[in-house]
C-alpha cells in the first residue's frame, strides 16, 4: 500500500479546476485510489469519484492523504500529489 | 387538448411566427417516493446509467460548441454525470427495486446535501447538481429537457408558463419564431424580451402550457391568436399580411410626425453602446432613455469615471445633432449593487431605496456619474439630456438639479414614474427642464401593482384610465412652463397607444428600437386631432381594455397595418 501526505496549496483548495484535474487523472488509472481529509470525518473516498472529492471540502492550508495499492501506485500518486500542491 | 383549437390571449410583439411548440419546463418533479419499476434490475440499471452517458456527452458536446470558460464548467458537469460514486448509489436503490427515476432522485440527493452543507463555493454548485439531475429524470420519464433548446432543426414556438431573465439569458433569435406565454402582462419580461427582440408574443395565453410538445403553432402577435395545426393555407396568409406589413413599415422613414406635420421625435431606449446599432437601424433620431446601470451591475467596485466617461461618450458621438437622455443610475434594492448597500431588508423593494433616494445617501456616487457625464458631453454635437428615476418631491427634483447645473449639465430634468409628481407636475415643471414619463412604475405605482408580481399583472397595463389621466396631468404641466414631456416606458413601444400619448400631449417618444417602426408608421397614419379625440375616448372608458377599443374606434388608419 502506497500513501502520500499532501498540505494543498491552491488558492480554490481542492475545488474547481484543481479537483477535476485530480480526478480525471486518477480516472486514467486502472487502479483503485482513495483521498481523506487529515482531521475531516476522516473516512477515505473514491478519488476517481468529483463528487466524492468535492465533499471533502479539502480547503487551501488542509492536508490529504491518498491511499493506491498495485501497479503504478507510486507514479500515480506523485502524480496526485503534484496536482494537489500545485499553487 | 384539441390538436386543431385556437387560444387566445394579449398580442403584445406584433408579427407572425410559425413553428414546433417547445414547452419550456420550469423545474421537473421529484419522482414520487416509492415507486418502482417492472422488470430485470439489470435492464433498469442499464436505462439509468445510459440516461446519465447521455446527458454527459450532452454536455460536453455544448462545452465543445461554447469554447473558453463554458467548456471547462460544462466539463465538470459531464464529470459529475459520469461519478462512479453515483452510479453505484443509482444501481444499489434500483436493487433494491427503486425505479430508475427515484433511484437518481435519492442517489443525487446524498451528495446534494453534502455540498449543501458546506456552504460557499460547493453549495453554488448543488445547482450544476440539480441541473444534472433534472435532465436526467427528463430524459428517463419522457419529459421536455429543462431549459432553452440551444440548437433546433427549424425555429421554433417557445411556450412556457412565464419567462424569466435566467431563461432567456441564452436564447437564440435566429431559432425562435415566437413567445406564447400563460402568465404575464404588457409588462411582463416576456414582453418586454419579445419587442426588444423584435420576436411576435402572445402572453396571458390560458391552456397555452398544455398545447403538446411539438404541435405546430401559428402565433399572431398582433391579434394575440395562437393556432394549432392550422392548415397550410392559414399559415400562407398569415405570413403573407405580416410580410406585407414589413414592407408597408421599410416604407416608412423619416423622423416621427402626425400625418398633418406635428413632430414627434422618436428616440431609442438603450442599455449601452451595444444597443446603438439596432437604434440606428430601426431609425431613432436620438436616445430617449439611456440606462446606466448596465456599467454598474454585476461587479464588486464602482466603475471608475474614465470608463463611464468612454461608454457615454460612445453614445454620445452615435447621435450628432440628436437628443440622447441619460438616466442617471437606478438601483435599490431590487437591483442591488455590491458596492452601495442598501440600509437593510426591504418588505416592499419597490418602495425603497432605489434611484435618486440611493443619490441621495451616496451623494459621491452621484458627483461621480454627473462628472463623468459632463467630461463626456463637452465637446460633443449631441445634445445632452439628464434625468433622474425615482423623483417624489419638488425638493428632491431641485437638489438633482442643480447638482447637475453646478457639474455643467445644463439639461436637467426627472422621471414621472411616481404619482405625486404626476400630481404636482406644473410645480415641478417649474424647476426641472423636462421631464420624462416612465409608464411601467407609474403604472405599478397607481394602481398598486408590483411588477414582479404575476397574480396582479392585469392591473399592470398602461390603457388604465386611471394612468392616462396622470400622463395628461404630467403632460399639460410641463406645457404650462414650456417644458418637454416624453415617454420611455414601454407604453410608447405600443402603436395605438403611442397615438394616444401624442394626443395626451406628450411630445416625443421612445421605446425599444424594433417598435420604433411600427409607431412611427402609426403616427404617420393619422391627425394631431384623431389622437386627440383617441385620447378623449380612451380616457372616457371604465377599463383599460375599453380605453384600448374606444382609443382604436377613433384610429382607422391602424388597419393598413394590422393593428
Amino acid at each position: 500500500m502506497a500513501e502520500r501526505k499532501i498540505t494543498v496549496e491552491s488558492e480554490v483548495g481542492l475545488h474547481a479546476r484543481p479537483a477535476a484535474t485530480f480526478v480525471q487523472t486518477a480516472t486514467k488509472a486502472s487502479i483503485d485510489v482513495t483521498v481523506a481529509k487529515l482531521g475531516g470525518s476522516g473516512a477515505p473516498v473514491n478519488a476517481k469519484s468529483i463528487l466524492s472529492v468535492l465533499s471533502l471540502d479539502v480547503r487551501r492550508g488542509d492536508t490529504i492523504v491518498i491511499n493506491a495499492e498495485g501497479e503504478g501506485a507510486d507514479e500515480l500518486l506523485d502524480q496526485l500529489a503534484a496536482i494537489a500542491s500545485a499553487t | 387538448m384539441d390538436t386543431a383549437a385556437v387560444l387566445r390571449g394579449s398580442g403584445v410583439s406584433p408579427g407572425a411566427g410559425y413553428g414546433p411548440v417547445h414547452l419550456l419546463v420550469g423545474s421537473i418533479p421529484e419522482p414520487a417516493p416509492g415507486s418502482r419499476y417492472q422488470g430485470e434490475a439489470a435492464a433498469e440499471r442499464k436505462r439509468a446509467a445510459d440516461a446519465l452517458e447521455r446527458v454527459a456527452d450532452d454536455l460536453e458536446a455544448r462545452g465543445a460548441k461554447a469554447g473558453g470558460a463554458a467548456q471547462d464548467v460544462l466539463g465538470a458537469q459531464a464529470m459529475m454525470a459520469r461519478d462512479p460514486g453515483l452510479e453505484v448509489g443509482v444501481a444499489e436503490r434500483i436493487d433494491e427495486g427503486v425505479a430508475a427515476p427515484r433511484a437518481v432522485f435519492e442517489a443525487f440527493g446524498k451528495y446534494r446535501d453534502l455540498l449543501a452543507a458546506a456552504g460557499g463555493y460547493l453549495a453554488e454548485r448543488v445547482a450544476d447538481l440539480d441541473d444534472i439531475r433534472d435532465r436526467t429524470i427528463a430524459l428517463l420519464t419522457g419529459l421536455p429537457m429543462p431549459g432553452v433548446p440551444d440548437s433546433a432543426a427549424e425555429p421554433y414556438v417557445l411556450v412556457a408558463k412565464d419567462l424569466a431573465p435566467a431563461d432567456t439569458a441564452l436564447l437564440n433569435r435566429d431559432l425562435v419564431a415566437a413567445f406564447v406565454t400563460e402568465d404575464g402582462g404588457p409588462t411582463s419580461h416576456t414582453a418586454i424580451l419579445a419587442r426588444a427582440m423584435g420576436v411576435p408574443a402572445v402572453v396571458g395565453c390560458a391552456g397555452a402550457t398544455s398545447i403538446g410538445q411539438g404541435t405546430w403553432a401559428l402565433v399572431d402577435g398582433a391579434s394575440g391568436s395562437v393556432r394549432l395545426s392550422p392548415p397550410r393555407a392559414d399559415v400562407d396568409a398569415l405570413l403573407g399580411a405580416a410580410a406585407a406589413r414589413e414592407a408597408a413599415l421599410s416604407a416608412s422613414t423619416g423622423p416621427g410626425t402626425t400625418s398633418d406635420g406635428h413632430a414627434v421625435p422618436l428616440l431609442a431606449n438603450i442599455g449601452g453602446p451595444k444597443d446603438l446599432e439596432s437604434a440606428l437601424a430601426h431609425g431613432a433620431e436620438g436616445v430617449g432613455l439611456f440606462r446606466t446601470e448596465f456599467l454598474f451591475l454585476d461587479r464588486a467596485d464602482a466603475p471608475s469615471e474614465e470608463e463611464q466617461e468612454a461608454a457615454y461618450r460612445a453614445v454620445f458621438d452615435a447621435f450628432p445633432g440628436g437628443r440622447v437622455v441619460v438616466r442617471t443610475l437606478d438601483a435599490g434594492a431590487d437591483k442591488p449593487l455590491a458596492f452601495l448597500p442598501p440600509s437593510g431588508e426591504e418588505p416592499n423593494p419597490a418602495l425603497g431605496e432605489r434611484g435618486l433616494r440611493m443619490f441621495r445617501k451616496y451623494p459621491e456616487m452621484m458627483e461621480s456619474q454627473l462628472g463623468a457625464l459632463a467630461r463626456a458631453a463637452a465637446g460633443t454635437a449631441a445634445l445632452p439630456y439628464v434625468m433622474a428615476p425615482m423623483v417624489a418631491t419638488v425638493e428632491e427634483a431641485s437638489w438633482f438639479v442643480s447638482a447637475c447645473h453646478d457639474a455643467g449639465l445644463d439639461t436637467a430634468g426627472i422621471m414621472i414614474e411616481i404619482p405625486s409628481a404626476a400630481l404636482r407636475a406644473h410645480q415641478l415643471a417649474t424647476v426641472v427642464d423636462f421631464f420624462s414619463i416612465g409608464t411601467n412604475d407609474l403604472t405599478q405605482y397607481a394602481l398598486a401593482a408590483d411588477r414582479q408580481v404575476s397574480g396582479v399583472a392585469d392591473l399592470q397595463d398602461p390603457w388604465h384610465p386611471a394612468v392616462l389621466d396622470l400622463i395628461a396631468l404630467a403632460a399639460d404641466g410641463a406645457a404650462g412652463a414650456g417644458k418637454s414631456c416624453g415617454v420611455c416606458g414601454e407604453a410608447g413601444a405600443d402603436p395605438v397607444l403611442a397615438c394616444v400619448l401624442v394626443g395626451l400631449g406628450v411630445t416625443s417618444l421612445s421605446m425599444g428600437s424594433p417598435a420604433l417602426p411600427w409607431v412611427r408608421a402609426a403616427l404617420g397614419r393619422h391627425t394631431l386631432e384623431q389622437c386627440r379625440t383617441a385620447a378623449v375616448a380612451a380616457r372616457g372608458a371604465l377599463s383599460a381594455s375599453t380605453a384600448k377599443d374606444a382609443a382604436r374606434a377613433e384610429l382607422p388608419g391602424l388597419a393598413d397595418l394590422g393593428l
